[in-house]
């Protein structure tokens, strides 16, 4: 079983290769599926396949970028990417990654970089997961009441944009596509501690800065959705570099990785034709779950445990979604075959 | 006058936090680690040559070669799709971070 296991020469580790073939596909499987990142684990199945924790995290980052490369390429096509609000950005969300990574290189010098990360990740997964079944919630509580004739269907949400603009600290600019006037600092003040998460757990910080740019910033939503791409191709190939030259990153699993992504990205993003309704998110809930649980087990030295329940979750939830994906396009191409011929008598 | 009130407590929290994450940070990357290229061939022996070598070059390739290889794996599956019927160009709402 010698073959099954690939060498890294910086981490001096030897690890299971097709688990990094795993955890890439299943993170483009959900990520497409679900439209948003999967980074969240990535950083915890690394470190659990053996990876020390700053590897994990300079690891993912890299592939956080090479993954974002074409969904921005995608999205400039539609015109979605404010580039000059985009290049401001990358000035906060560069010192936040740096700051993040040396936080990280200072906790390994103390030994505290693994218990740290990890609990960080808790708390963060466990954000994720609120959010997720509130999310879920709302949507069962709002489809009840769109069944109910007396409700109007207002919707409300606390949007700080306004009062944040009224704060004029020089220079005042100007975002054409996102159609926002304001302070240079408020979108940098928000990429920098973006760029701070990032670079700390090795993510896209897309989670996070997508919202910030909405109710903070201002920026309509499809702006700022092809906008955070724009920044998390940036935040990775920053953090990609930064955590080269420190020397924690296995470029060669970054490519194990990325392959196996491009094919599940398409796998995922083809399956949400075919699937409708809000069911699907609690599954998405249960994957955070379970990634959650494996954090604390691995903390607590359950290693194989954990290993079994990251990569189990995974593989069920990616069958789930493969099968999903699979009939549909059955039936759509069964469909096209149909029309052509129907076209053609 | 509230919400001024709530914004200027908010930059102020931020503010007290930013020396504390300096700290944490100050002098950190002293731990330099060489890597071990006996039982390394082909590319990945040249990568790891790199590193020790000269960091920065590693650096450098690092970046370039994952953004070329995330893209060109991205523009050949999307080729492939087409090719197959399943056009993901034509979804535009599908956004993925």
């Amino acid at each position: 079983m010698e073959w099954m296991y690939m060498h890294m020469p910086i981490a001096g580790v030897d690890i299971f290769w097709p688990g990094l073939l795993l955890i890439g596909y299943s993170v483009g499987v959900i990520g497409g599926f679900f439209g948003m990142g999967g980074a969240w684990m990535v950083t915890p199945g690394l470190n659990i396949l053996g990876f020390p924790m700053a590897f994990a995290i300079g690891t993912d980052i890299a592939h956080v970028a090479g993954k974002s490369m074409i969904s921005t390429m995608r999205h400039s096509k539609f015109g979605n990417v404010d580039y000059k609000l985009g290049f401001i950005m990358v000035i906060g969300t560069m010192f936040g990654i740096e700051l993040g990574a040396r936080m990280v290189m200072a906790l390994e010098r103390i030994g505290q970089v693994g218990p740290v990360v990890r609990w960080t990740y808790v708390g963060f997964l466990s954000l994720i997961a609120l959010m997720v079944f509130y999310d879920y919630g709302k949507a069962v509580r709002s489809k009840r009441k769109s069944d109910d004739p007396s409700h109007t269907g207002a919707t409300g949400g606390v949007n700080w944009a306004p009062a944040l603009h009224k704060i004029k600290i020089p220079p005042m600019m100007h975002f054409g596509v996102a159609g926002i006037y304001c302070s240079m600092w408020l979108p940098v003040l928000v990429s920098f501690f973006t760029g701070v998460m990032a670079g700390f757990l090795g993510i896209g910080g897309g989670l996070l800065r997508m919202p910030s740019l909405v109710y903070f910033v201002g920026v309509p939503t499809h702006v700022a959705v092809g906008t955070d791409l724009f920044e998390v191709m940036m935040s990775g190939l920053y953090g990609a570099f930064t955590y080269s030259l420190k020397g924690r990153i296995e470029v060669v699993a970054v490519f194990v990785m990325l392959c196996g992504a491009a094919i599940g990205a398409q796998i995922g993003t083809v399956a949400t034709k075919y699937t409708k309704g809000y069911g699907i998110r609690l599954l998405f809930g249960c994957a955070v779950v379970a990634c959650m649980v494996s954090i604390i087990l691995k903390q607590f030295g359950f290693n194989a445990a954990a290993a079994v329940i990251i990569l189990g979750a995974i593989t069920v939830i990616c069958i789930y979604i493969m099968n999903i994906m699979f009939k549909g396009a059955a039936q759509e191409l069964r469909e096209k075959r149909v029309n052509n011929i129907a076209n053609a008598a | 006058m509230m919400r001024r009130f709530k914004i200027g407590a908010l930059v102020g929290a931020l503010g007290a936090l930013l020396p504390s994450l300096a700290r944490a940070a100050e002098g950190a990357s002293d731990l330099v680690v060489v890597a071990d290229t006996r039982v390394l061939k082909g590319f990945s022996l040249y990568m790891a040559n790199l590193y020790n070598e000269n960091v920065w070059m590693f650096a450098v390739w690092a970046v370039v070669l994952t953004a070329l290889l995330g893209g060109i794996l991205g523009v050949s599956m999307d080729l492939i799709m087409s090719r197959i019927g399943l056009d993901l160009g034509k979804s535009g709402g599908h956004v993925e971070h």
